[in-house]
């Protein structure tokens, strides 16, 4: 139950993702951008497998690995977050360079003459 | 073991100091570009020497079976982060520092004052693509791809026009979504091997049950499509001409390098993970590399002869290069791809020039900078730097033409250049595939009428743009060339001929390269056996 919670939930989020970058205004594609990046966390989280009540370390020796929660992906979430959000971060500045230089939020620099 | 050898940190050396050094530039200010510029070539200049040197104890097997491991904090191998370097890292290390050195060079009298913290960009943008060659961990390999990334977004905008920004926001979010697709296919791979650590992956793969490892060639497969999308197969390689064309020339040339950095990743996790040792999953993908391989020369084929200016040019000539070589990949036979790297080091050296060339060319249409002058505007600088004054160089147009020519032989494999002579071997490989009963396969032909079909188109469209360029009766300005922009070009054109002189030994190199990669399972003994160093507190308390 709680998987097929999960998995439509990082669908949904990939496919809103995925509808907003192909839209013509910046600010469509970087709330794309960051609800993509959502779902990918969420999805390298789930990709540990789902835990509940299940310490990811532990000091005790000799302990049931499969008492335990896969720590990875934990660790690896984290530093995609952090990645995800710099970069993110640097494609905003980029997009208010944009408007400055063009003066066109229209990801081409250019508005279309429909 | 107890302690480790001075030389085992050379490895993580060509990481440790442009990001040092790069940090250490952020703050000095920009007014004192002539310090910055010092310290940023000191610190390239010494990556080349490491570099070399590097080559030389990996080639000379100061360490065992010429694979170097250092082990990032101390962690045995799969548990920790593990830098690898062998022969094909240490040449592509070298390759970057080249490169790196003579456009920083080329950079020193005009572009690196267009804009702030060039240096520092710079000098993280080498970081990266050096960790980027060295990592054996796909996660550490997403770090370094996206420290490589984030400074080439600043390097790519770095002088900030219309036309830099336009190409650069479509840059930008290409890399960013590749790299989710990244991240996804990571944890695919994470979640069906439970390793990411390539050594350790290589060795598992075999005997993978048959759901995870459809679970592992989904991964692969998203993780191959970042890879091409950085190396630009077509339909992935879109985003190039536009970004190179439109960047700096020095930046541009560090741009081709980065085409090179997918390819290299597509080569290392293919030639570890689905090597032919690799059970059920051996040549996984392999086809559609070589498929994708022979479309993406004729999108470039296409491109070169339907593009104009000198830039656009050679970013196509790159697309072709990207092409051969994943064609090269997709045979899968390790003498063909024994020359493939050979092509990969005349073809990045001749297009970087080409980068560099066409700026200079570009001065005889218009002398003056009208481009300048727009940034400089935008950016509000007003130190104004200098019209390259200096010393000057004599015949400046016969040096252009001269060098344009060599370029242009490099790019088309005209003889008697390096391009020739890989074009020949990679020909000659291609036929040594047949069987003995002697039918060479339609593949092989079709891949043997493309490259030379490319290899023509190329030589049409340098030579519309050489004429335009250099035989127009009227109005032609000798431009002025500065030595520090003159050595650069010359430089890497000197270096392709010195490739071509010393093919024999290149390719002896190469050949042991090749040998080192084609034997994965040698490669994981050597970085799975690497043996963290037992402090005697630790040995202690066990």
């Amino acid at each position: 139950m709680m998987e097929a919670v999960i998995a439509i939930a990082i669908g949904v989020l990939f496919g809103s993702g995925i509808w907003l970058i192909l839209r013509p205004r910046t600010f469509q594609v970087i709330i794309g951008l960051v609800l993509m990046s959502y779902a990918v966390n969420l999805f390298i989280f789930v990709m540990g497998r789902l835990w509940t009540n299940a310490p990811p370390i532990t000091l005790e020796a000799n302990v049931d690995p499969g008492l335990i929660a896969d720590p990875l992906p934990q660790a690896l979430v984290l530093t995609a977050i952090v990645i995800g959000f710099a970069t993110t971060a640097l494609f905003l500045v980029i997009m208010i360079g944009a408007r400055g230089l063009t003066g066109t939020d229209h990801i081409d620099g250019e508005e279309t003459d429909s | 073991m107890t302690s480790i050898a001075w030389s085992q940190h050379l490895i993580i050396l060509p990481i440790l100091l442009p990001l040092l050094i790069g940090a250490v530039l952020a703050p000095i200010n920009e007014a004192r570009h002539g310090l910055k510029f010092g310290i940023n070539l000191l610190s390239t200049a010494t990556t080349l020497a490491l570099a070399c040197l590097l080559l030389g104890l990996v080639d000379n097997e100061y360490w065992q079976d010429g694979i170097g491991v250092y082990l990032a904090a101390n962690w045995a191998a799969p548990f920790g982060i593990a830098l690898m370097l062998d022969r094909l890292a240490a040449l592509m290390l070298l390759l970057t520092a080249i490169i790196a050195l003579v456009a920083l060079i080329f950079s020193m009298k005009r572009w690196a004052r267009i804009g702030v913290h060039f240096h520092s960009l710079f000098q993280f943008l080498l970081a990266g693509l050096n960790g980027a060659f060295l990592t054996n961990d796909l996660f550490n390999l997403f770090v370094f791809f996206e420290v490589m990334l984030a400074a080439s977004y600043g390097l790519a905008l770095h002088g900030y026009n219309v036309r830099r920004i336009r190409a650069g926001m479509q840059y930008v979010i290409i890399n960013l979504i590749a790299s989710f697709l990244f991240l996804i296919g990571v944890a695919l791979i994470y979640a069906s091997t439970g390793t990411l650590n390539l050594a350790d992956l290589g060795a598992r793969i075999p005997d993978l049950e048959a759901d995870k490892l459809i679970f592992l060639q989904i991964g692969a497969t998203v993780l191959a499509l970042v890879f091409l999308t950085k190396s630009a197969m077509w339909p992935l390689g879109f985003w190039l001409p536009g970004i190179y064309s439109a960047a700096s020339p020095p930046v541009a040339a560090m741009l081709v390098l980065m085409t090179k950095v997918g390819v290299y990743a597509v080569l290392r996790v293919w030639t570890t993970a689905f090597s032919p040792e690799a059970g059920a999953a051996a040549g996984f993908g392999l086809d559609a590399l070589l498929i994708g391989g022979l479309m993406t020369i004729v999108f470039g084929t296409v491109g070169m002869l339907a593009s104009e200016d000198g830039p656009r040019m050679a970013a196509f000539g790159a697309i072709i290069s990207s092409g051969t070589l994943l064609t090269v990949i997709g045979f899968g036979d390790a003498a063909l791809l024994e020359v493939g790297l050979y092509y990969l080091l005349g073809s990045t050296l001749a297009t970087a020039a080409f980068m560099l060339l066409s700026e200079l060319v570009d001065r005889i249409k218009t002398p003056g900078s009208t481009l300048l002058a727009v940034t400089m505007e935008a950016f509000a600088i007003e130190d104004k730097p200098e019209e390259p004054v200096g010393v000057g160089i004599p015949g400046s147009l016969a040096f252009l033409g001269l060098s344009f020519a060599g370029c242009a032989l490099v790019i088309t494999s005209m003889p008697p250049l390096s391009g020739f002579i890989a074009k020949f071997g990679m020909f000659h490989a291609m036929l040594d595939l047949t069987p003995a009963s002697g039918t060479v396969s339609a593949l092989v032909w079709t891949t043997m009428a493309l490259l030379l079909l490319s290899g023509l188109a190329g030589i049409v469209a340098l030579m519309r743009f050489g004429v335009r360029s250099f035989w127009v009766p009227d109005d032609i300005v000798a431009p002025r060339l500065n030595v520090s922009e003159a050595m650069p070009v010359l430089t890497l054109l000197t270096l392709c001929v010195a490739l071509t002189i010393l093919a024999a030994p290149t390719l002896d190199y190469l050949n042991r390269t090749v040998l080192s990669l084609s034997n994965p399972t040698g490669q994981s003994t050597r970085v799975l056996g690497e043996q963290p160093i037992i402090r005697p507190a630790m040995e202690a308390n066990r």
